[in-house]
């Protein structure tokens, strides 16, 4: 067992891919020398060299298209996206060609890129470095898209993912980058598509993922001190999702709020809304609700607080779903 | 914008092909052999008239590309009329181990690379998305949007350097490829990489309606310049010069000197594909132009004057593109539907719980009919279907 941050859990886990396979490579803007702005690749250009940890141009459309390329020569791409807001320029190339190409190719050509994207919010930064577009991706088809919540996840799942012959967007929740676990780097706990229940509980269940876990978990101690016994079911994988966890859930507590810093309009948190109503609805005791975030571009960071789904808010929806 | 700006004819400020020692030229147009001081070929006369074959082959696939859609066998078919030479000398200049990532319209180099042209049809016809394999032939998949297979061709040229392969990549994109972000991101890429990488611009003139000035006011090959590497013009109408230049640039490439760009200068002389319409912008009289400059006829040319191919060999290469238009035409219209289900084959390589379900849910939709033979024959129910 070691006690990690998240950061050095996915450096870690990073580490045993590169030792794993000498296919895997990591791909990005200042993940070399600097070790990435977030230092999740420290340390891996000196140990793997220049040849497998590549500073690359800065052109986010670039590291995704040559990503592909490298595949196709039979490389296991790692790239890292900045932030989730420069993910855009490189748009095209994930939406309309590493998404098509196994389809495209008739199952002759296989992606196993992996595309690391620091999301979300809650660290004062400026305009594009707290968004939230997982569900441009888990939109579309081609791609599988995950996110970890903790540094036990953080370790495993980036090698799980490392491994996956499909491409696969990792989401990594940056403001929990330096929350604290024990890792037991011996055994994975789960595969990489299982939603985990991660506080079990009977009244509601909360259905969120990555930086919104912790949120969810410290709303649900709260309402333990109330008397209430909140059910905490962290998805991880955002594409395809873990549905047996989450309908069994929902169906032993009767009430589903979903919680994510996404805009809740035509976001995963609407998806997970529709299919629990559809498959849960006799167990159902009240509307599925959505707590997120709101129908503007992220807003200037001082606001962001009360942009972000908190406890209190989290809590809030708990009683109007127990009220209904 | 002026009306006269509007005109293409104001492009008359096209970059024009240098007459001088720049343009690579080694079989004019006349069909006369010129020497050129930095690209020389040694090429045998049994080998012009193998290229003549594929030339003359190469055209037919075409014609009957166009003709199978004109017949409503094809849904489309993106012409390369014209551009034969470019795409022959191109594709005889690879080996085997070289990897060639084409636009939509390579048939020619699809067919130097072994790959059979009712496959290409099939996505044409719509019973594919292509469906080759890339690693059999060393020929990637048709990639539709614009310049983004550049950027693959580089991914997988910086391959080749960390495997250590005896190889080299082949990006081919048009001139209107060349205003794409991801072609000059491609540039940079293998410049600062050094990726043993040629970039195959066949500069064919119009980008569907716009002119190549719309583009660039430089010509193209110029650009690489200020990439910081070389690029060469060679007329792309000569199968010699072509081979010659790409030939040159595979190796260069292959021994570690990094990347080149080739402007091949041709002329698409079809429609950009079956459904546009150049009446609408261009001058026939560019066409007769150009028809002077025809890639096939300097080389029957210059076999003919020469004395090294005589009626019987033409007649021979006649036969064989009859025969292939034959097994085209059949292959094409033999080619079945797809299965309903099968679309949700090969979505993932792992599969998908999701794709599952909705598998089945569409299967026990597809399966709910059988039990009404009448339905499903009505005009109604075959709408419905």
């Amino acid at each position: 067992m070691a006690t990690l941050t998240l950061g050095k859990a996915l450096n870690e886990g990073l580490r045993k891919a590169l030792e794993n396979d000498p296919k895997v490579l990591i791909m990005g803007e200042d993940v070399g020398a600097l070790g990435g702005v977030f230092r999740v690749t420290d340390g891996l250009a000196k140990d793997f060299g220049e040849d497998r940890v590549i500073d690359t141009p800065l052109a986010e459309s670039g590291i995704i298209g040559t990503a592909v390329g490298l595949a196709i020569r039979g490389f296991r791409p790692v790239c890292e996206i900045q932030f989730d807001g420069f993910v855009f320029p490189a748009f095209d190339q994930i939406v309309t060609q590493v998404a098509h190409m196994h389809y495209r190719s008739s199952g002759n050509v296989r992606l196993p890129i992996t595309i690391r994207i620091p999301y979300g919010g809650g660290i004062g930064a400026v305009e594009h470095h707290s968004e939230s577009p997982e569900a441009y991706f888990a939109h579309t088809a081609g791609l599988k898209v995950v996110t970890c919540a903790n540094p036990v996840d953080a370790y495993w799942m980036i090698q799980q993912t490392v491994a996956c012959d499909d491409p696969v967007v990792f989401f990594e929740p940056k403001r929990r980058y330096w929350d604290k676990s024990e890792v037991d780097t011996d055994a994975a706990p789960a595969g990489l598509w299982s939603a985990r229940v991660a506080r079990a509980g009977t009244d509601a269940t909360l259905i969120t993922y990555g930086p919104s876990v912790r949120t969810c978990l410290e709303a649900a101690a709260a309402a333990a001190e109330e008397g209430r016994e909140i059910e905490v079911v962290d998805l991880r994988a955002l594409s395809p999702v873990d549905w047996d966890t989450v309908f069994a859930s929902v169906r032993k507590t009767g009430h589903a709020i979903v919680v994510a810093e996404a805009p809740v309009f035509v976001s995963l948190a609407a998806e997970i809304a529709a299919r629990v109503t559809e498959h849960c609805f006799y167990s159902l005791e009240s509307p599925v609700l959505r707590v997120g975030g709101f129908s503007i571009p992220y807003p200037a960071s001082r606001l962001e607080e009360d942009y972000l789904p908190d406890l209190d808010r989290v809590l809030d929806a708990v009683d109007r779903a127990i009220a209904f | 914008m002026t009306e006269a700006s509007r005109n293409p004819r104001e492009y008359a400020l096209l970059p024009q092909p240098s007459e001088g020692p720049e343009f690579v030229q080694l079989l004019t147009p006349e069909g006369e052999r010129v020497e050129h001081a930095d690209y020389s070929l040694d090429i045998s006369d049994d080998e012009i008239k193998d290229l003549y074959r594929d030339l003359v082959l190469v055209r037919r696939i075409d014609a009957e590309g166009t003709a199978l859609q004109r017949q409503g066998q094809l849904g489309l078919w993106a012409s390369l009329l014209g551009q034969e030479a470019a795409q022959v000398g191109a594709g005889r200049a690879l080996t085997d181990k070289d990897f060639a990532f084409p636009t939509y319209r390579e048939h020619g180099v699809a067919y130097c690379k072994g790959v059979d042209p009712v496959t290409l049809l099939g996505l044409f016809r719509g019973v594919s998305q292509g469906g080759w394999d890339p690693a059999e032939h060393g020929f990637g998949l048709y990639t539709i949007v614009i310049g983004s297979q550049t950027l693959h061709a580089t991914g997988y040229a910086m391959g080749i350097q960390r495997d250590g392969g005896d190889a080299a990549a082949i990006a081919f994109f048009g001139d209107g490829a060349t205003s794409q972000g991801d072609v000059n991101e491609a540039f940079v890429w293998a410049a600062s990489f050094n990726a043993p990488i040629v970039f195959f611009c066949q500069n064919n003139q119009w980008a569907i309606s716009e002119p190549v000035a719309r583009q660039t006011r430089i010509a193209l090959y110029h650009r690489a310049e200020g990439f910081g590497f070389p690029g060469v013009q060679v007329d792309g109408n000569d199968v010699l010069a072509v081979l010659a230049v790409t030939r040159a640039a595979l190796a260069r490439a292959r021994e570690g000197s990094g990347p080149s760009l080739i402007e091949a200068y041709t002329y698409r002389m079809a429609p950009h594909t079956t459904s546009d319409d150049p009446t609408r912008y261009r001058l026939a009289a560019d066409l007769e132009t150009w028809k002077l400059k025809d890639p096939i006829e300097r080389v029957k040319a210059y076999l003919s004057r020469n004395g090294i191919a005589d009626a019987a060999f033409f007649a021979d290469v006649e036969a064989a593109a009859d025969e292939l238009a034959a097994h085209v035409r059949e292959g094409c219209i033999g080619l079945p539907n797809p299965e309903p289900l099968s679309m949700f084959d090969h979505v993932y390589a792992g599969g998908s719980p999701l794709l599952d379900e909705e598998r089945g849910q569409l299967g026990s939709f597809l399966s709910s009919f059988e039990d009404e033979p009448a339905l499903l024959d009505s005009p109604a129910g075959a709408v419905s279907r």
